[in-house]
């Protein structure tokens, strides 16, 4: 095989490798939001659909709903700007999908002879990638709710401009720590320095080295997904449904997509930061080396899976996560959102900086 | 490949700068500005400036326009209220004007030449934050108080009681 041709390719099936991973992530992610809540109420969830008699947990219940929204009449009501209307959904998803291109899925791996990193892009500036990309979101929702031509959606959109962008400045402190401990803004170099061990016994993975920066991390993606407890642009008992109330057919399964969408790659985010990424505790290159001095040895090929199964398992716990809070807590009151996000989160991530700060420069000397 | 996209991005940020102060709707504005913004950080992408690309789009693109568009939104003026804009014989001239000062601008990059290949590292994050908090590091602590009165400033505006 030539040489471009194998690059062009291998880029090619990263590509549709990690989309088609992140969509199907979605598609788990809305089942197991309605069987979750489910299950949280006491309830049974969805179980009718079914192909052939098999209904498979109620798995077939997103395929119907996705079939559905593709069938019904796409409409742009008479007040709306009608080109802002379609631009804002295509706003919300691609952003969300670009931001999945510098997370490492793996370490590298040589395929025929020649290094492949399981990353679409290893970027200098790293997760800073993340953060201007995503930034781009919040338009989608504040020009839905504009172009919509009615009151509630400009309310919803009016409310998510000002959380998104609250939470957008804490988001980016709270990582600060991150990036001084493990000296780098690059995803791939913080995976792996997350391999190594602290004191010698837990894994140094972000969460132990900077609890405080996770928690606040966390805080701040829930405001930035527009998730319960934060759900204030589409408070339905307020606004009907906030920033999306005039949507409907395909358009508002975008916005409904790229909601998941951003919910996913966040978990996938904090997977990576804050628990290792790919990296499973005490597993070297040759196999497991316990602290003990116990170790076993594993073929190259299972330690591999291992760890490509081991951030999409970190994955899906931190979404599966997002189900669970959506169904235990209520909505905050806007005012306490912002309080919460100028006078706790922001204090807070500044003063962990500090601490990180002091903290390192004690260990240096 | 690399002319290319300087040609690319650099007529996408003119062009979307010429929409910015064309367009009747503020918002077709604002949106136009973001376009602006993006092709800009794109060329700075080109020259090895990862980190003022970034900057560019989490300060510029996602805050600042941000704010316009909430400005825009909160205010609301009806289409058919908002202002029409005519050609006066002054804004002809200084079309032209623009277009000696365009012309001028390349005369002189000719004669001087583009400013040549990349610096080694010159725009990584590494590079940007060594220079900044070494050789830089009282211009920079100058920025942060000038910062610093600029928002106290705005909120002693905005409160009337502190």
């Amino acid at each position: 095989m030539t040489g471009p041709l194998f690059d062009l390719a291998v880029v090619l099936i990263r590509i549709g490798v990690v989309f088609s991973f992140c969509m199907g992530l979605v598609m788990v992610f809305v089942w197991a939001e309605r069987k979750g809540a489910a299950y949280i109420q006491d309830r049974r969830g969805p179980n009718r659909a079914s192909i052939l008699g098999w209904t498979a947990w109620g798995m077939f219940h997103p395929l119907a709903d996705a079939i559905k929204f593709l069938f019904k009449e796409d409409f742009v009501p008479d007040n709306a700007h009608r080109a802002y209307y379609v631009i804002a959904p295509m706003f919300v998803i691609a952003p969300v999908i670009l931001s999945v291109a510098v997370i490492p899925f793996g370490p590298d791996v040589s395929i025929f002879g020649r290094r492949v990193m399981l990353q679409i892009a290893d970027l200098n500036m790293g997760f800073l990638y993340v953060l201007a990309v995503s930034g781009m979101t919040v338009y989608g929702i504040v020009l839905g709710g504009w172009a919509s031509g009615s009151k509630y959606p400009l309310l919803g959109g009016l409310r998510s401009a000002a959380q998104m962008l609250s939470y957008e400045v804490s988001m980016g402190l709270s990582l600060v720590g991150i990036f001084m401990v493990f000296e780098s803004v690059r995803l791939s170099h913080i995976v792996l320095e997350q391999g190594e061990l602290l004191f010698g016994v837990i894994p140094k993975w972000g969460v132990f080295v900077q609890p405080i920066g996770f928690i606040l991390f966390l805080t701040a993606q829930y405001a930035e997904a527009n998730r319960t407890p934060f759900d204030l642009p589409e408070g339905d008992s307020e606004l009907v449904g906030g920033y999306h109330t005039e949507y409907g057919s395909f358009k508002f399964s975008m916005f409904m997509m790229g909601e998941y969408l951003h919910m996913v790659v966040s978990s996938v985010i904090v997977a990576t930061l804050f628990f290792g990424g790919w990296q499973f505790p005490y597993l070297h290159d040759t196999g497991f080396l316990f602290p003990g001095g116990f170790s076993v040895s594993l073929p190259e090929i299972v330690v591999l899976l291992m760890r490509c199964g081991s951030i999409f398992v970190k994955s899906l716990f931190f979404t599966w996560m997002y189900v669970w809070v959506r169904w235990t807590i209520p909505r905050f009151r806007y005012d306490q959102v912002m309080r919460l996000g100028w006078k706790v989160l922001l204090p807070l991530s500044l003063a962990n900086v500090f601490v990180t700060g002091l903290v390192l420069l004690l260990l240096e000397r | 490949m690399e002319a290319f996209l300087f040609i690319l991005f650099g007529a996408i940020a003119v062009g979307a700068s010429i929409m910015v102060v064309t367009r009747k709707h503020p918002l077709a504005s604002a949106l136009h500005l973001i376009l602006a913004m993006a092709a800009v950080a794109a060329l700075f992408v080109l020259r090895d400036a990862h980190f003022l690309a970034a900057v560019q789009m989490i300060v510029y693109a996602g805050a600042v326009v941000v704010l316009f568009v909430f400005v825009i939104m909160l205010i609301n003026v009806p289409e058919d209220r908002l202002p029409v804009e005519r050609i006066t014989l002054f804004r002809f001239a200084a079309v032209i004007a623009a277009g000696f000062l365009v012309v001028e601008g390349a005369l002189v990059a000719g004669r001087f030449g583009m400013p040549g290949g990349h610096v080694a590292g010159g725009g990584t994050l590494e590079a940007v934050g060594r220079a900044l908090f070494t050789d830089y590091l009282l211009a920079f602590e100058i920025t942060s108080v000038l910062l610093l009165a600029a928002v106290i400033g705005a909120i002693t505006l905005a409160k009337k009681k502190i």
